[in-house]
């Protein structure tokens, strides 16, 4: 065994449960990580004695026979969700000092389950992004970066895949409404799982789209990110777009046979932009999964070209409206020296919002205003339903979707922020799923010429992570991607 | 049929077309997307839960008491109630709106087109048709007027749910429109779903006003705000239609625009111009799936309706015999007619009627008391009614009965014994008195056999006298009448 703070969940549980340490001594050793590798800014704040005061709790529950699932097990959260108490920014300066009095569903589900909470991590501003970059705390390093080659780790849930990557945490919790925890998962070389909609709770969570909002986990194992999923999900009557449905055993799931599946191979996702690492690793997990005993097929998704450019209305739109709250008249950031009401409005948001947020709260207004509505909003809308009858016509004939997760490795700090169009198609792949409100994993496959994390994608039918899960566990076992992190120095 | 005032101008002859638009808080226990309690006159933000105040991540979860509510107002209007309705997010910024936009119904109400028939002064009826109901949250209230610097917002209105209730613009004057309104009112209170309280602003009204000439397509309207009576309603509506017919007859075009109706003045000011109009971008709440209630919940909250205005003044008409006019008053509203019904019992119902019409209604009337507010209950008044009937007290008694009741409590038995108010009716008794009045009065006895009868009066007045009041008029009158002939 090698430092505590390698664990996954699995291990932690199964070494916890064995006495082989302490949750105290767990939690130790992550924070005493978390300042060694204070430089990748993956954290925006840590409460060491809290967390500590948990584990001790956690260690004392286990000494009375009355363990928890994920007792004692260290978890990072990331920065959108309320945690009661516990300063929650979403990495805004309009949000600063706001407190919530509330614990997020998904959070609550968490500790009731025993984990324990070791830092908020960095996302981009109100998960506005695909870098980090917009961020009110700075940027966040992506681990595998080298020497001058300073990389973005991805985003929005860039702190939480960094982390994870890093081994400051045994395992992270994010949010996805266009790939925000597949393509940072992807960039970062670790598995990033987005559930179905519905399947969490949004409850707590700050909202940015409504609609496609969806907290997953991130982790070092696919088994990993289905331990964490089982214990958060779950219907929630606070929650009126969560969905009653029985949470299956998906652990279970991982160890399943994927001699019965079939899996589509989409040709729209054959793009020009994609570069020859990727297409590679595409071709290399069809081949793992032939050699599984899996049934491979071509499958059509025509309206995938418009995936993108309907995500990048509707996600602004609902985020218009779901940013209105932030005016500087109830909590967080106000600005100073006002004369009048509108005054108040327009500086307090003007300080408080970043570029990207205050870009898309612009787009967003504009796609709903009288006389643009019909032919951008519902235009969208439209796209989005046809991009539904696309997945439903595929499941049809197939259980999974295998695409890459992103058109390329992760890329250079500083390289993509001036030219949004360019930062959007980070999302090509991954907003699909996001648009039919599908579950899909991103899982580290292989490395690109830059000997930097490339990550495939599984896509599934409603509620049914169990399938993705198990072809995920073959392109794992496939991969061997622990023996890459090795190589390249991430893990000793 | 009904007979609408026309105005007229200089030039020509106008009619009015008016619709309004009416919101109307539901009466519920919670609001309609949180579980903070809708009650009025709280300690300001003390009901105020994390979703009403728009904490971060916080949702809405529709509240069901609400919506039954608004489908058994659909039903009492007539109107179709739709199984699928949509909420929608209504953007503005205004700091007693937390959210920064306000869950409301645009493109799908819960509730269709309906109707409500109307009755006007000259007894016909009128029938007004409704365009749609909608639900949707209330804003907070904001304070201006208690520091020179500062605003105060309190949020305890935030998220109560109102239903908009939308007409046609089928009312042709201000007598119409305050008809439809207190008919609506009377309605919801039938049904309990709103208090009807336009002074504590549980009901509030906007009216769109137009004119034309007879006959002409529709003119432009204003939309006339801050009517915070049916009084009020009535007055900005008449001076809204004459200001308009000054506009057009002067050759100039009437603005299409929002007016506040200021009642110290009596007269309406823009307030705001059309394109100053907010563009609200209205697109479905995606916090909030579509709003689905089965056919069974539609039915069974039809069945559930308490008899209507309508039905009861006819059943009023029929059971108890009594005119159109009696039966309209004491069905307006619901309180007023169970309070009938439970004095009526065992009682002559004209008597009954005309006592309570007259009498209670007047005096809670002249006192601004509502019937809850009341100091008399059915049982007091029926009681006092009896003593009426039975002779024990005359109806000029018992008026000063009533008052005292009223206005210091008590009960009418009570008050007539330890006042000795009793009538005297014991013809012997009255006898006795009668002949004592009739020895001493020698010369109007002798007047009034020599014809002139008008002398009866004088006598019954002396009798009264002596008894303080209390003799049976109509016994004292038969006795003068028997005695003085012989």
């Amino acid at each position: 065994m090698g430092k505590l703070s390698d664990l996954g969940v699995e291990e932690v549980i199964n070494g916890l449960s064995n006495k082989s340490f302490s949750a105290k001594e767990l939690v130790q050793a992550y924070i005493d990580k978390i300042l060694e590798d204070k430089i990748l800014n993956a954290f925006v704040r840590v409460n060491p004695e809290k967390s500590l005061k948990n584990a001790e709790l956690s260690d004392d529950r286990r000494k009375r026979n009355k363990v928890l699932p994920l007792d004692g097990v260290p978890i990072a959260v990331k920065d959108i969700f309320c945690t009661k108490n516990e300063e929650t920014n979403a990495s805004s300066k309009i949000l600063e000092n706001f407190v919530p009095q509330y614990e997020s569903t998904v959070t609550r589900k968490l500790l009731e389950s025993g984990g324990i909470i070791i830092g908020k991590t960095s996302m981009d501003e109100f998960a506005m992004g695909s870098s980090n970059e917009t961020s009110n705390n700075g940027v966040v390093l992506n681990p595998w970066s080298k020497g001058e080659k300073k990389l973005v780790p991805g985003g929005s849930s860039g702190g939480s895949a960094a982390a994870v990557s890093a081994r400051l945490c045994s395992a992270a919790l994010g949010t996805d409404t266009g790939g925000s925890i597949r393509q940072p998962a992807s960039f970062c070389g670790v598995v990033g799982l987005k559930p179905t909609y519905g399947r969490c709770s949004r409850w707590g969570i700050i909202a940015f789209a409504s609609s496609l909002d969806q907290a997953g986990p991130i982790a070092r194992s696919v088994r990993d990110a289905a331990i964490i999923l089982e214990q958060i999900s779950g219907f929630d009557t606070m929650d009126s777009t969560s969905v009653d449905k029985k949470v299956p055993n998906l652990l279970t799931a991982c160890s399943q046979s994927i001699k019965e599946k079939t899996i589509g191979i989409p040709g729209e996702y054959q793009i020009s932009g994609l570069s020859d690492d990727v297409r590679n690793i595409w071709k290399q997990g069809i081949e793992w999964l032939k050699s599984a005993g899996a049934n491979i097929i071509d499958i059509s998704l025509p309206h995938t070209p418009y995936a993108l450019p309907a995500y990048y209305i509707v996600a602004p739109a609902e985020a218009s409206a779901n940013l209105a709250r932030y005016d500087g008249i109830k909590y967080g950031f106000r600005a100073n020296n006002i004369t009048s009401l509108d005054d108040l409005y327009s500086k307090t948001r003007s300080e408080g919002f970043g570029a990207e947020v205050k870009r898309r709260i612009l787009i967003g207004t504009y796609v709903l205003s009288a006389g643009y509505y019909d032919a951008y909003y519902l235009k969208a809308q439209k796209v989005r339903t046809k991009i539904v009858q696309d997945f439903n016509i595929a499941f049809e004939k197939c259980d999974a979707i295998l695409t890459p997760t992103t058109p390329a490795g992760a890329f250079e700090i500083g390289e993509k922020s001036h030219n949004p169009v360019e930062m959007y198609l980070n999302d090509i792949f991954t907003v699909p799923a996001s648009l039919a409100g599908l579950p899909a994993i991103s899982l580290p496959s292989g490395l690109d010429n830059n000997k930097r994390p490339l990550g495939l994608q599984l896509i599934g039918r409603p509620f049914d992570e169990e399938s993705i899960l198990s072809v995920a566990s073959v392109l794992e076992d496939s991969a061997n991607f622990r023996s890459m992190e090795i190589e390249q120095g991430i893990v000793s | 049929m009904s007979n609408p005032i026309k105005l007229k101008g200089e030039k020509f002859l106008w009619e009015m077309v008016i619709g309004l638009e009416v919101h109307a808080q539901i009466k519920c226990k919670s609001k309609l997307f949180s579980g903070a309690a809708c009650d009025f006159g709280a300690e300001p933000n003390s009901l105020v839960s994390f979703v009403d105040a728009a904490m971060p991540g916080m949702l809405p979860v529709i509240n069901k008491e609400a919506v039954n509510q608004a489908i058994k107002t659909g039903h009492a209007l007539n109107a179709k109630i739709n199984e699928i309705s949509v909420f929608d997010r209504k953007n503005y910024f205004y700091p007693d709106l937390p959210q920064g936009y306000q869950i409301s119904q645009f493109k799908s109400p819960i509730v269709g087109e309906g109707w409500i028939d109307i009755s006007l002064e000259d007894g016909s009826s009128k029938r007004v048709e409704i365009e749609r109901l909608h639900l949707e949250q209330d804003a907070g209230k904001s304070t201006h007027d208690q520091d020179p610097n500062l605003s105060f917002i309190d949020l305890n209105r935030s998220g109560i749910p109102l239903m908009e209730i939308v007409s046609k613009p089928d009312m042709r004057d201000w007598k119409e429109a305050g008809a439809y309104l207190r008919k609506l009112r009377s309605i919801v209170r039938y049904i309990d779903t709103c208090d009807g309280n336009m002074d504590e602003g549980s009901l509030r009204c906007d009216a769109n006003v137009s004119v034309r000439t007879e006959g002409d397509v529709l003119g432009t309207r204003c939309e006339l705000k801050n009517l915070n009576s049916v009084k009020f309603m009535m007055k900005a509506i008449e001076f809204e239609a004459n200001r308009q017919i000054e506009v057009l007859e002067g050759g100039e075009k009437v603005e299409q625009e929002t007016r506040l109706y200021d009642p110290n003045k009596n007269e309406t000011r823009s307030m705001r111009s059309k394109e100053d109009a907010h563009d609200y971008r209205y697109f479905p709440d995606p916090d909030l799936l579509p709003l689905h209630v089965d056919l069974q919940r539609i039915n069974r909250l039809k069945k559930e309706l308490p008899e209507l205005p309508d039905k009861k003044k006819a059943r009023f008409e029929k059971e108890y015999n009594l005119s159109s006019y009696d039966a309209g008053v004491l069905t307006a509203d619901i309180q007023h007619a169970n309070f009938f019904e439970k004095v009526v019992v065992g009682r002559n119902v004209k008597f009954t009627a005309n006592w309570i019409i007259t009498n209670f209604f007047g005096m809670l009337n002249d006192l601004g008391k509502s019937i809850d507010e009341s100091p008399v209950d059915s049982e007091q008044l029926g009681e006092l009614l009896d003593l009426i009937q039975d002779g024990i007290i005359s109806g000029r008694t018992a008026k000063d009965v009533f008052e005292e009741m009223f206005t210091k409590g008590g009960n009418a038995r009570q008050i007539v014994e330890s006042k000795g108010l009793k009538q005297i009716s014991n013809t012997d008794e009255l006898e006795k008195m009668v002949k004592d009045v009739i020895d001493e009065n020698n010369k109007q006895v002798e007047q009034y056999r020599s014809g002139n009868e008008k002398l009866l009066g004088w006598f019954v007045g002396q009798v009264m006298k002596k008894t303080g009041g209390t003799a049976n008029p109509k016994i004292v009158n038969e006795v003068i009448l028997r005695l003085l002939k012989n």
